[in-house]
């Protein structure tokens, strides 16, 4: 049976699985109805066109996790920022762990989606949030709005700076036959609030063999109140055999500071569709991604911002390095709409191609509509400079080592963002153990 | 020390030295100086195994080593030296985390253990007061955002930390106001010994008003066309390139 088909008749299945209100009955069956008018994207459409599904969509996914997996929290350790000091949402394979999760409901909700679905004390927040900036004509969103249950339920009252990260782990163990996940998350951060949330998608069988393939399509939707500041880290660091849609979409309410940050090293297909709409004026929304792969992976960052009201900024900066026959796509659209004067809309790409073998298709898109605006966009694909790779070998650096370090200074704007300074830290380490060097001191 | 037997090179088609001799002993200090154009900074850049260059004929040798099969980083693990005319910035990447990692792979290609890190930085306190470095200057991203003068300084500061065996400077005197050539120039001097060797390559002779030379050499038009001691460069001073470009076109 084809992938599409198995979803359809899955989904009766699961609506009579979970005891869901009527609300949100309705929500998901148009979403399945969105779904199967669309069915998967292809190459056809515009935004699809260097991405294909194809033959990820040939596994035989199994719909619905198992039950849930006894990992010690030894194991995953290395994966975390602190052992205390982070709320700790954690699902492997797709299902929810309390044993190594860290929840809270004290002064702020941090728990799990489906909980929030189910229970009447969330009803007006699901109600007032849910699937409510989410793109309702785009089909993979559908789809995992008609599937949504588990994931991250995130809100955050007015006035609180939460004192602590949060972190949203999704490990896979690799051990399942072909697994399709879809994890949903909600995050509503209140008036002059401020919130770090770090979600990771973890491989935990770091090499390919013995791994079955998997297919991630997650959806986030992130709603900042009046001066609310969110810094939301993503990183992508699954194995070869791993797939991720990652479709978030953020609302900003005025004088609202939004930041997304996205490190994609892993997985071998990865596109990430992220959207930003604005609600008010001084709205500042920041995107920023570091692309590292090689081999054949495929990486793919949509992006939109979406300037409606006036007086707002936004900064896109995107890294991208790539070797082998390694794939890369930057489509960056910024929407200016005509009441949207004075907006700042700024985007930059630049990448460095390793191999002859390794392609990048960048395609800034830029629509604007009101007159009394500043917006620019820069692409720039290279190889290394010759001239600092002589410097740094002149002084006794060798070629691997001056590499590795001249990429890592090409990076540098984008891991400077990094606004906690243990996440910084790992992500270098990350980025050194994907450059193959093992550097003499913490860069 | 140093010797250099009829050196031709080109880059792409274009021969830009053109039988170059040259001998440095241990203990000297060699000067070129030529106008622009004359190849010093290629012969700088070949010396230290720029490979954007070919050599096409002759041979240069370290204390009687072939050099030309080598890589920049194994001249440089063997005690070549070349400060830059336009040292690179490297964001991220901080003055003292890049020395360190330049100070222990030359060690690591000499057979030696990592320098201790409380012994490295006794080290770079040592030589970053023999420059007037200022210490928050070594946590900066390395040459990013210096002045010209900042970055000649730390070309110095990094030959101190180094101590190569040959010193090749590549006309570290431009950028430099009248204060910052008197500390380079100073530094430069404390680290010359008659173990090493230094070149110095300028336009002009106000550097060597500071570090003397033992032999200046006059490169013109990719060869040596004059070598003396350290009067030529006030000759040439005074006479200007035309003297020299005169005499060759007679």
């Amino acid at each position: 049976m084809e992938l599409k088909e198995k979803l359809l008749s899955s989904f009766m299945a699961f609506e009579e699985q979970i005891d869901v209100n009527s609300d949100l009955h309705e929500v998901r069956t148009s979403a399945i109805k969105n779904f199967e008018n669309k069915g998967f994207p292809t190459k056809k459409e515009e935004s699809w066109k260097y991405t294909s599904l194809n033959s990820i969509l040939k596994n035989d996914f199994s719909v619905f996790p198992k039950n849930e997996n006894t990992l010690e929290f030894a194991d995953l350790k290395k994966y975390f920022l602190h052992e205390i000091d982070t709320y700790k949402l954690v699902f492997i394979d797709g299902v929810f762990s309390s044993f190594l999760s860290a929840t809270t409901h004290d002064g702020l909700d941090i728990c799990l989606m489906s909980s929030a679905l189910n229970k009447p004390k969330y009803k007006m927040v699901i109600d007032n949030y849910f699937n409510k900036i989410a793109n309702l004509d785009e089909s993979l969103t559908s789809l995992n709005t008609a599937f949504a249950n588990e994931g991250a339920y995130i809100n955050i009252p007015k006035s609180k700076v939460v004192d602590k990260p949060i972190e949203i782990m999704y490990f896979s163990t690799g051990s399942e036959a072909a697994l399709l996940v879809q994890p949903r998350n909600l995050i509503v951060v209140g008036e002059n609030s401020h919130v770090q949330i770090i979600e990771r998608h973890q491989s935990l069988n770091e090499s390919r063999i013995e791994s079955g393939p998997g297919l991630t399509n997650s959806v986030t939707e992130i709603f900042a109140q009046k001066r609310a500041i969110v810094d939301y880290y993503k990183i992508q660091n699954d194995n070869l055999e791993a797939n991720l849609i990652d479709n978030t979409y953020v609302s900003q309410q005025k004088e609202t500071n939004v930041s997304v940050n996205t490190f994609s090293f892993g997985g071998n297909l990865t596109r990430n569709n992220l959207n930003f709409y604005h609600f008010g004026e001084r709205i500042v929304s920041n995107l920023n991604g570091i692309t590292i792969i090689g081999d054949k992976q495929h990486v793919d960052h949509y992006t939109l911002v979406q300037h409606s009201t006036p007086n707002c900024e936004s900064h896109q900066d995107y890294k991208g390095i790539f070797s082998d026959r390694s794939t890369g796509v930057f489509n960056g659209k910024i929407y200016v709409e005509r009441e949207a004067q004075k907006t700042n809309a700024f985007q930059k790409s630049n990448n460095i191609l390793l191999s002859d073998k390794a392609t990048i298709n960048a395609k800034p898109q830029l629509e604007i509509f009101a007159d009394d605006v500043k917006c620019s966009h820069g692409c720039t694909i290279g190889q290394l400079d010759e001239t600092a790779m002589f410097y740094m070998q002149q002084r006794g650096i060798p070629k691997k080592e001056a590499k590795a370090l001249l990429m890592y200074a090409f990076s540098n704007a984008v891991i400077e963002s990094i606004k906690i300074p243990e996440l910084k830290q790992r992500i270098t380490k990350i980025i050194a153990t994907r450059l193959g060097v093992k550097m003499g001191f913490d860069l | 020390m140093l010797s250099i037997k009829n050196l031709h090179a080109s880059i792409g088609d274009k021969e830009i030295l053109k039988g170059i001799n040259l001998e440095v002993k241990a203990g000297e200090i060699h000067a070129i100086m030529g106008p622009n154009g004359a190849g010093k900074s290629t012969l700088a850049s070949i010396i230290a195994g720029n490979e954007n260059y070919e050599v096409t004929e002759g041979e240069i040798s370290l204390d009687g080593e072939d050099l030309s099969e080598l890589a920049p980083e194994e001249r440089a693990h063997k005690g070549v030296f070349l400060s830059f005319q336009y040292p690179v910035e490297i964001p991220g990447v901080s003055v003292t985390n890049f020395i360190r990692t330049a100070i222990n792979e030359t060690r690591k290609a000499n057979k030696l253990e990592e320098m201790p890190a409380n012994e490295m930085l006794k080290v770079i306190r040592e030589k970053s007061e023999l420059l007037e470095i200022d210490r928050k200057f070594l946590s900066r991203s390395l040459n990013e955002g210096f002045s010209g003068g900042e970055k000649k300084r730390n070309e110095i500061f990094q030959m101190a930390m180094l101590e190569p065996k040959l010193a090749i400077l590549d006309e570290t005197d431009s950028g430099l106001d009248i204060d910052a050539l008197r500390i380079v120039a100073n530094g430069v001097n404390k680290l010359k010994s008659d173990k090493n060797a230094i070149i110095v390559i300028t336009h002009y002779q106000r550097l060597l008003d500071y570090i003397v030379p033992d032999f200046v050499h006059v490169l013109y038009n990719g060869k040596i066309v004059k070598s003396g001691d350290a009067s030529l460069a006030l000759e040439l001073e005074e006479k200007g390139y035309d003297w020299i470009k005169n005499e060759q076109e007679a």
